[in-house]
């Protein structure tokens, strides 16, 4: 190989991780323990039928589906300005990824609860204890460890759409890429350096989901008779 | 103790319960018998409120209950002192044996941890799980499971436990461990109300049988006269079909 291009990948790859681990990771994870509280707040108010509560919920979770999160992002950090909010870069797009995740994610968690067996409310309820007591203790916590693995599989999608955040001025990893992309001319080598990174970045976190996955199964959330 | 007064109740325009009476004193033991579909279950679950029933009075331990106005502290209240033991278990899936039984302890009496668990232990240890506390219920068989169920009922020290077909889900060999749990319980002086299909134990654990057909009592009184001079004729030809088949459903 070109010693050059070489050298390039080498020299590149601090620059690269770097920003990759101080905006794009925390970006991607603020964003996600957002997300993860909007997401079992809107989840419960669907699953509880939350008169009202429900209605902006079923919005909130229309609009957000049904509209690119590119444009999300245009939206928030320029598109505000006209009100004159003026957001942080890293800011505007916290809001944004919580909102969107958020939503995707309630989706989730709402199917994960409507599996849970109403045998357990019931029996919680017989117990003494109050419905949000039984939903705190037992029913959302199964019905979050039968989401997990979906919920892990978001969180690496959004690990990879943080990029689109580069539009909005956020300085994290393909930002810093097509900087240097555009100083040396070397496309190929920068996009496939940065796509590797990204890579390195989904495969830890795949290995992550296991553990959890191995934790969370010491109890299994099937009825067994 | 407990009294219930023309309990009714309608799924739609089906009318499951047409005006119940019950009555439980302290330390009875009631087999509530009847076909499938009759509303033995639905009768248990509203009298604990997991049903909402359409009219109907109930007084327990000094309390007036209207089934069809009571608040959420009423049916909380009313919880707090009884104990429900399911058909299906109905463990917390989340939680080990040990948990099951501590749960409505700490979290809903705020009792403190250690207290909780030597209850716990105690409870388990009088069905005789003291050496499963920290298995999951489906690292448990299903009358270990029931067990754990009835170790988390009589954990809270109740008034009385209302029991639902406890052992129908189980294999015959398994029905004897939580029929003989049960038993015991029973010779303790717990008030119990039992739905079950085990002619066994309403003739010879239980002091009252109430048998119930089409949502209403055909005929209720103690266990010894129901089973050998029932007044009604329906009553006959039940023990009739009963003796020929040993059980029903
Ligand atoms: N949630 C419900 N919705 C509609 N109908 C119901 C519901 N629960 C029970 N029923 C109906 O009410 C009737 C009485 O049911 P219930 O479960 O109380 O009977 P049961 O005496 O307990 O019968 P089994 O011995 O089979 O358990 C049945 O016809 C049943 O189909
Ligand atoms: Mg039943």
């Amino acid at each position: 190989m070109d010693t050059r291009i070489l050298e390039l990948l080498i020299d590149s790859f601090p620059k690269l991780l770097i920003p990759g681990l101080t905006m794009t990771i925390p970006l991607t994870v603020v964003s996600f323990c957002f997300a993860m509280v909007i997401a079992v707040v809107v989840a419960m108010v669907q699953f509880a039928h939350v008169r009202f509560l429900q209605q902006i919920c079923r919005f909130y979770i229309w609009f957000v589906r049904g509209t690119p999160l590119l444009v999300q992002l245009f939206v928030v950090f320029y598109g505000l300005t006209d009100f004159n909010i003026i957001l942080e870069p890293f800011v505007a797009a916290v809001i944004v990824f919580s909102l969107n995740e958020g939503a995707y994610a309630a989706e989730a968690i709402r199917g994960a609860l409507e599996s849970v067996p109403a045998g357990q409310m019931e029996a919680g309820y017989c117990v003494g204890m109050t419905y949000l007591q039984t939903m705190r203790r037992i029913v959302l916590p199964q019905a979050l460890r039968t989401a997990f693995p979906s919920l892990m599989n978001s969180l690496i999608s959004m690990l990879k759409d943080t990029s689109l955040a580069s539009t909005i001025t956020v300085a994290e990893m393909f930002m810093a890429t097509q900087r240097i992309a555009g100083r040396t001319f070397e496309y190929m080598p920068l996009y496939l350096e940065v796509a590797f990174i990204y890579l390195l970045f989904s495969t830890i976190m795949t290995k992550l989901q296991r553990i959890g996955e191995k934790k969370l199964g010491a109890y299994q959330t099937k009825e067994v008779g | 103790m407990l009294e219930v007064h023309g309990i009714k109740k309608a799924f739609g325009s089906l009318e499951v319960l047409k005006g119940v009476d019950l009555e439980v004193h302290k330390g009875d033991v009631v087999a509530i018998l009847g076909p499938s579909g009759s509303g033995k279950t639905t009768l248990l679950r509203c009298i604990n409120f997991l049903e909402k029933a359409d009219g109907g009075t109930m007084t327990f331990d000094g309390e007036t209950y209207h089934f069809n106005r009571a608040t959420k502290k009423q049916m909380n209240a009313m919880r707090r002192k009884t104990g429900f033991v399911f058909q299906s278990y109905n463990l917390f899936l989340n939680k080990t044996a040990l948990q099951n039984v501590t749960e409505g302890l700490i979290v809903a009496r705020k009792m403190p941890k250690p207290q909780a668990e030597e209850i716990g232990r105690k409870a388990l240890e009088r069905v005789g799980l003291s050496d499963r506390c920290g298995y999951y219920p489906h690292q448990l068989s299903g009358g270990q499971q029931q067990r754990v169920a009835i170790a988390r009922a009589i954990a809270t020290n109740p008034d009385i436990i209302f029991f639902d077909e406890p052992t129908s889900a189980l294999d015959p060999e398994l029905t004897g461990e939580v029929l003989s749990v049960m038993r015991q319980l029973a010779n303790d002086g717990m008030t119990m109300l039992v739905v079950t299909h085990e002619m066994g134990f309403a003739r010879n654990v239980s002091n009252q049988v109430v048998f119930m057909e089409g949502g209403v009592v055909v005929e209720a009184g103690p266990s010894k006269e129901f089973f050998q001079a029932p007044k009604q004729e329906r009553t006959r030809a039940f023990l009739r079909m009963i003796e020929q088949h040993g059980i029903y459903n």
